[in-house]
């Protein structure tokens, strides 16, 4: 069903809310336009005038710097006009609910709404509900996806890696709340990684996880062994102790990427992160700012993905 | 008043007809089924060729949303849909605002709702003040008030020092203890059922052993205190063989599910579909087929609505911050009839589990056609489709997961004590 929301009729993208549901075709077609825009970031005058007169709305329900300026990045690159709500500090706190929230920015003339949400699935409410011809991206929603990082993270593998038919990718720690994770599982599946493997304690493995196509591992030796690409996921704060896990310090001994357990990688293996790094808790800054590390030009692929998707959309 | 039913098939689970007859009507109560009593003579024929008539059905558990949540439903809309669906008997539960947890309240509740002469409304009392879990609730001034058991509705259970207390006083007194079997604990903050689809749509979990680890402390408790119990809204397969292992004990229990579990599973909820976001939740496709056999087999002794209108806005809004619940007054035949037809079932098992077996759980007269009792009949087309839409629900909630589809067998007259309530 999500492919029927994303997808129209004709093919074209009409929202981005998952990568689960796209096709191998549409990714590629997303990553390839990407490309194109690679070279606009290199320029003197940082511009393309795709967007010009469109309104793009950030609607960020739950705070985000990074994310949130990204997409404002992406945007203004295409000529658009961006506008950026933190609407986690105003409407909501008055009682206005979502949708109203929704209906009073369209009325404004949005044409495109990037949305993060605290709860899984909201970007799918707001799609049901706008009008046609506005789209809406999904920035992040709860713990189920965050399709524009999962898309650059393909773009930045296929950048080094080439091909995908025959890597073995390594995602690690904290599953259980990674929308991340989740986006980059499904579109490493369809593009087909014959082996793709999830590494973190119990406590952070969601249940039934290897139906989405992954093995699982608790030991991150083991684990790592042989990978092409690592992918560290970020631990929040509030999850470092408590009920899940004991420390950051004991995390950090067991899933912690450390150059020595890195060595067990395949040793032309990459080291992805989504940013913001906690050093010393999920990534040794021997690693994070090591010779595997492309986590900067994943900050930099990102600006190129989004303004392909926002293309896309906008000329939909 | 004396009224003659005239030609319908009458399916009486409780005396085991089934056959083409006659339903002879005085004084508001069942006088002859067969042969007209000496000098009956109708005041009215209702001619019923082709139709199913049965006793109105027993649902366990329709919320009503009196008091606190008339933006929702009123007593009078919940009680047109009540017979709309043939129901002409129903518990409804302490969940409201304030809980039923005082005498007065249950008596101001079911004064309304006789008054609208509809729907026969049996209340089911708090079991702790305020659905607290903390304070015994007045379970004998309630009972005298017209509880017919007592419950926590959605709220927490007690936990188990409290629950054995609970019981021990209700075993005192003979009352029936009724309790959702769900360990707060483990289902706290969760909305979804632990599985992939919860994982795949990255919403909080609630897993299954939330259900198995709340039946064997109930079943435990109920083992010492010798109470009476009934376990409302079973959701697991696991949940499932528990029952059926302590029936074979000898255990005093009933247990119900509600009728979404038996067609519904956690693969309904689709891209967030937040008429799917339900209590307990919508779990594994073996977990809803397990409970179909349940049902069928009689380990779970009765099937209800759990009708719970929600107003728009309370669904349009996130899937986890959705209100939980359906409304289902209106659909809990056409629904039990398609289980009955797909589990190989004939019409007399299939009606029981919304007749006889839902009355005896209740200790209501009722679900039954014998001679002498109330003239509660459901008259309805077993064949007749018709489409759900939510606009034409007599229900003020138009909630549900089924709207748009197809249902085949329609209500079309129900009779209150020999009262016309529904249809021409």
């Amino acid at each position: 069903m999500n492919a029927n929301l994303q997808v129209g009729a004709d093919g074209k993208l009409r929202h981005l809310l998952s990568t689960e549901g796209l096709s191998a075709e549409m990714i590629r077609r997303i990553l390839d336009t990407a490309d194109q825009f690679v070279g606009v970031s290199e320029r003197d005058v940082k511009k393309v005038p795709l967007l010009r007169g469109k309104s793009v709305f950030n609607v960020f329900f739950e705070g985000s710097t990074r994310t949130r300026t990204t997409f404002e990045i992406a945007a203004k690159r295409l000529s658009a006009d961006v506008i950026n709500l933190n609407v986690a500090v105003s409407s909501t706190s008055k009682g206005e609910t979502l949708l109203d929230t929704v209906y009073n920015l369209q009325a404004m003339d949005a044409d495109m709404f990037v949305v993060r949400h605290a709860q899984s699935g909201a970007p799918h409410l707001i799609a049901r509900h706008v009008k046609p011809g506005v789209a809406v991206i999904n920035a992040g929603d709860g713990r189920h996806a965050h399709p524009t990082q999962g898309l650059l993270d393909m773009y930045t593998i296929r950048h080094y890696k080439k091909d995908f038919s025959a890597l073995s990718v390594a995602i690690v720690g904290d599953v259980l709340h990674s929308r991340v994770a989740r986006s980059q599982i499904h579109a490493l599946k369809t593009l087909g990684v014959p082996d793709l493997r999830v590494i973190g304690p119990k406590t952070l493995i969601p249940s039934a996880v290897e139906r989405l196509g992954v093995r699982v591992f608790h030991d991150m030796a083991e684990g790592i062994r042989g990978c092409d690409v690592v992918i560290m996921l970020r631990l929040q704060n509030e999850r470092m102790s408590g009920a899940l896990l004991p420390s950051a310090a004991e995390f950090f001994k067991c899933y912690g990427l450390t150059l020595e357990k890195l060595a067990r990688a395949k040793p032309d293996a990459i080291v992805m992160h989504p940013g913001p790094m906690n050093r010393g808790v999920e990534i040794d800054s021997a690693v994070a700012d090591g010779r595997q590390s492309v986590i900067m030009p994943q900050v930099t692929f990102g600006i190129a993905v989004r303004m392909a998707v926002m293309s896309m959309l906008g000329s939909a | 008043m004396k009224t003659e039913i005239r030609g319908a098939r009458v399916v009486d689970p409780a005396s085991g007809r089934d056959g083409v007859a006659s339903i002879f009507i005085a004084e508001g109560a069942i006088a002859a089924i067969g042969a007209a009593p000496k000098g009956f003579r109708a005041d009215e024929t209702i001619e019923a060729k082709g139709l199913v008539a049965c006793p109105g059905l027993v649902d366990l558990s329709a919320r009503l949303r009196e008091p606190g949540f008339e933006y929702k439903a009123t007593l009078e809309s919940e009680m047109r849909a009540a017979v709309a669906g043939g129901v002409t008997t129903l518990a409804c539960p302490p969940d409201t605002d304030p809980p039923l947890d005082e005498p007065g309240l249950v008596e101001m509740l079911t004064r309304r709702a006789a008054g609208l002469e509809c729907a026969k409304v049996h209340p089911l009392g708090a079991l702790t003040v305020g659905l607290h879990g903390e304070r015994l609730a007045e379970m004998a001034e309630l009972a005298e008030a017209g509880c017919v058991g007592f419950f926590q509705g959605n709220a927490p259970l007690p936990d188990a020092g409290m629950l054995r207390h609970a019981m021990s006083y209700a075993a005192t007194f003979g009352f029936t203890v009724w309790l959702r079997p769900e360990d707060a604990h483990l289902a706290r903050g969760g909305v979804a059922h632990d599985g992939e689809v919860a994982t795949r749509l990255g919403l909080a979990a609630i897993p299954v052993i939330a259900e198995t680890i709340a039946l064997r402390t109930i079943l435990e408790i109920a083992a010492v205190t010798g109470a009476r119990v009934h376990l409302a809204r079973l959701s697991s397969a696991a949940g499932a063989a528990l029952v059926a292992e302590a029936k074979a004990r000898g255990a005093r229990i009933t247990c119900d599910v509600g009728i979404h579990h038996l067609h519904l599973s956690d693969r309904d909820l689709a891209d967030f579909d937040a008429q799917c976001n339900l209590r307990p939740p919508l779990r594994d496709p073996s977990d809803r087929d397990a409970l179909r056999r349940a049902v069928a087999s009689g380990t779970i002794d009765a099937v209800c609505s759990d009708h719970t209108p929600v107003d728009d806005d309370a669904k349009q809004v996130p899937f986890a911050e959705a209100e939980a619940g359906a409304s289902a007054l209106e659909l809990l035949l056409p629904l039990t009839l398609q289980w009955g037809r797909e589990s190989g079932l004939d019409l007399k098992a299939t009606l029981a589990t919304v007749t006889a077996r839902a009355a005896a759980i209740l200790g209501v007269r009722a679900g039954t056609l014998a001679d002498g009792a109330p003239a509660d009949i459901c008259l309805f087309d077993e064949r007749a489709p018709w489409i759900v839409r939510p606009e034409a629900l007599a229900s003020q909630g138009k909630n549900t997961p089924f709207q748009g589809l197809e249902m085949t067998g329609r209500v079309v007259r129900t009779i209150v004590g020999g009262r016309t309530v529904h249809g021409a």
